[in-house]
């Protein structure tokens, strides 16, 4: 019998956290869903995510995957996140799909027209993970049609290295990532990348205070897909993706997102409606410290 | 092992670590006031960036967007009104009231992460000049600052478009 996934603790969470950490304002994130850009969480700063994706399935039942996601900017040069993902699988059951650790480094001290950002990530995941936060290897979409109780027999320890490269340009933001992941087990290095374009519809703010303002929203494109391994380098045999992203940055600090995917070849799902939500709490290491250690 | 102790297990390693490397710089318990900054890294900016002029310097809407900016981004480490605070200086000091709107820009643009400030490239560069053109109106600090209503500092403004802060600032010379 499948143990089904508790996210009892998680509404709670955010319940103590929008008690102790009211703190405001300040969203101004890029639409990506899969892409990276090259911008840190601020230092000392909570951002609690939930995103979710509901996918087309040939030759098996549509899905419902979700993870949400705390990012703390330890440093200026320096973000951690961990994730917790969970999946439904309709007419099948809902189950816990294993967590990740992910860490991100800002190398370099200054802007450049070329940023690097270095990836690092532990996932403990398991074969009924259907998140698709990124394409790797050979992905292809019958790896999901798989019944819950079989695939999550499978445990994955995974490392995920990513080299993230953002740029500014006019008011646009171009990023480019490619990963590379190794399942601890010693099978081979999996490949996979994520390009993104995306600009505010305005540049400059307005002199008040509102919500449908421009510069409140950003929209853009992102593709992604997955490179092989490195026993079969290249593009067949994978799943490729291209996704219309737009975001709406509120100035009370929530960021939604969504975006409609297109499977761009016949390995790739369909079509994918994601979207996310975000709040970001300003303070949050401060205001730890304050309750533990007594400062003001 | 169970997803949830996993997860509670990192978390609380995660945050432990992340507390301590956020805390390790404030060991000192001490006023705004008394705490030395270090203002060095506006002395190294490029010359051509300090020579940028502000594309905003005339337009007057540019201070109270890029005052809203400030109070979004900035007024958590910087203090309303930019006094300062503990984790970073006060944008009122003669060395950022003399910067060149240019070396602000850059610094904004670049920031300095490895002292705690973060790149604010994030933010479009039209954005970047308006919270520039609202740091040169701040004036230097003075303890004699005379209040100041809003409804002076900005008498062509109305009264939804004026900042509800501040209003203890002294304006400098490049102000309104």
């Amino acid at each position: 019998m499948l143990r089904r996934f508790s996210f009892l603790p998680i509404p709670l969470f955010l319940a103590l956290c929008f008690a102790f950490f009211p703190s405001p304002l300040r969203a101004q994130e890029k639409p990506y869903i899969v892409t990276y850009d090259q911008f840190l969480e601020e230092p000392r700063s909570l951002e609690v995510e939930y995103f979710s994706t509901v996918g087309t399935q040939r030759g098996g039942n549509q899905f419902h995957s979700y993870w949400l996601e705390l990012e703390y900017g330890a440093t200026a040069w320096w973000t951690t996140e961990f994730y917790l993902d969970a999946q439904s699988t309709f007419n099948d059951s809902t189950v816990s799909t294993g967590v990740r650790w992910e860490n991100r480094f800002r190398p370099l001290r200054r802007e450049h027209f070329l940023n690097p950002v270095l990836y690092v990530e532990y996932e403990h995941v398991n074969g009924a993970d259907k998140l698709l936060k990124e394409v790797e290897g050979h992905d292809v979409e019958s790896d999901f049609a798989l019944p819950n109780a079989i695939a999550r027999r499978e445990i994955k320890n995974e490392l995920e290295l990513k080299l993230i490269l953002g740029s500014n340009f006019k008011g646009w933001n171009i990023s480019e990532n490619f990963l590379s992941v190794k399942n601890l087990a010693g099978e081979p290095w999996e490949f996979g990348y994520a390009v993104g374009a995306s600009r505010p519809l305005a540049l400059k703010a307005a002199a008040k205070r509102c919500n449908f303002c421009p510069q409140n929203f950003a929209a853009g494109v992102e593709i992604y897909g997955g490179l092989g391994n490195t026993a079969s380098f290249g593009l067949q045999e994978t799943s490729q993706y291209l996704a219309p992203v737009v975001a709406w940055n509120l100035p009370s600090g929530w960021t939604l997102r969504a975006s409609p995917t297109f499977g761009l070849n016949g390995n790739s799902h369909r079509f994918l409606i994601r979207w996310g939500i975000a709040k970001e709490f300003s303070g949050f290491g401060d205001t730890l410290g304050k309750l533990f250690r007594g400062r003001s | 092992m169970k997803p949830h102790f996993v997860a509670l297990a990192i978390s609380g390693i995660l945050l432990s670590v992340s507390l301590c490397f956020a805390q390790n710089k404030t060991r000192t318990e001490k006023s705004p006031q008394t705490i030395p900054h270090d203002y060095s890294e506006l002395a190294k900016a490029p010359e051509k960036a300090r020579l940028r002029p502000n594309p905003f310097e005339k337009d007057p809407d540019a201070v109270i967007a890029g005052q809203f900016l400030f109070e979004n981004h900035c007024a958590e480490c910087h203090g309303e009104a930019g006094v300062g605070g503990k984790k970073a200086p006060s944008l009122r000091a003669p060395e950022v009231q003399n910067a060149s709107p240019g070396t602000l820009f850059w610094l904004l643009t670049s920031g300095v992460t490895r002292k705690g400030m973060p790149v604010w490239s994030k933010l479009p560069e039209a954005q970047r000049w308006q919270i520039v053109r609202y740091l040169k109106s701040l004036g230097p600090k003075s303890d004699s600052a005379t209040e100041t209503s809003n409804s002076s500092r900005f008498p062509s403004s109305p009264p939804y478009l004026r900042p509800t802060i501040n209003t203890h600032l002294r304006f400098g010379p490049s102000s309104l």
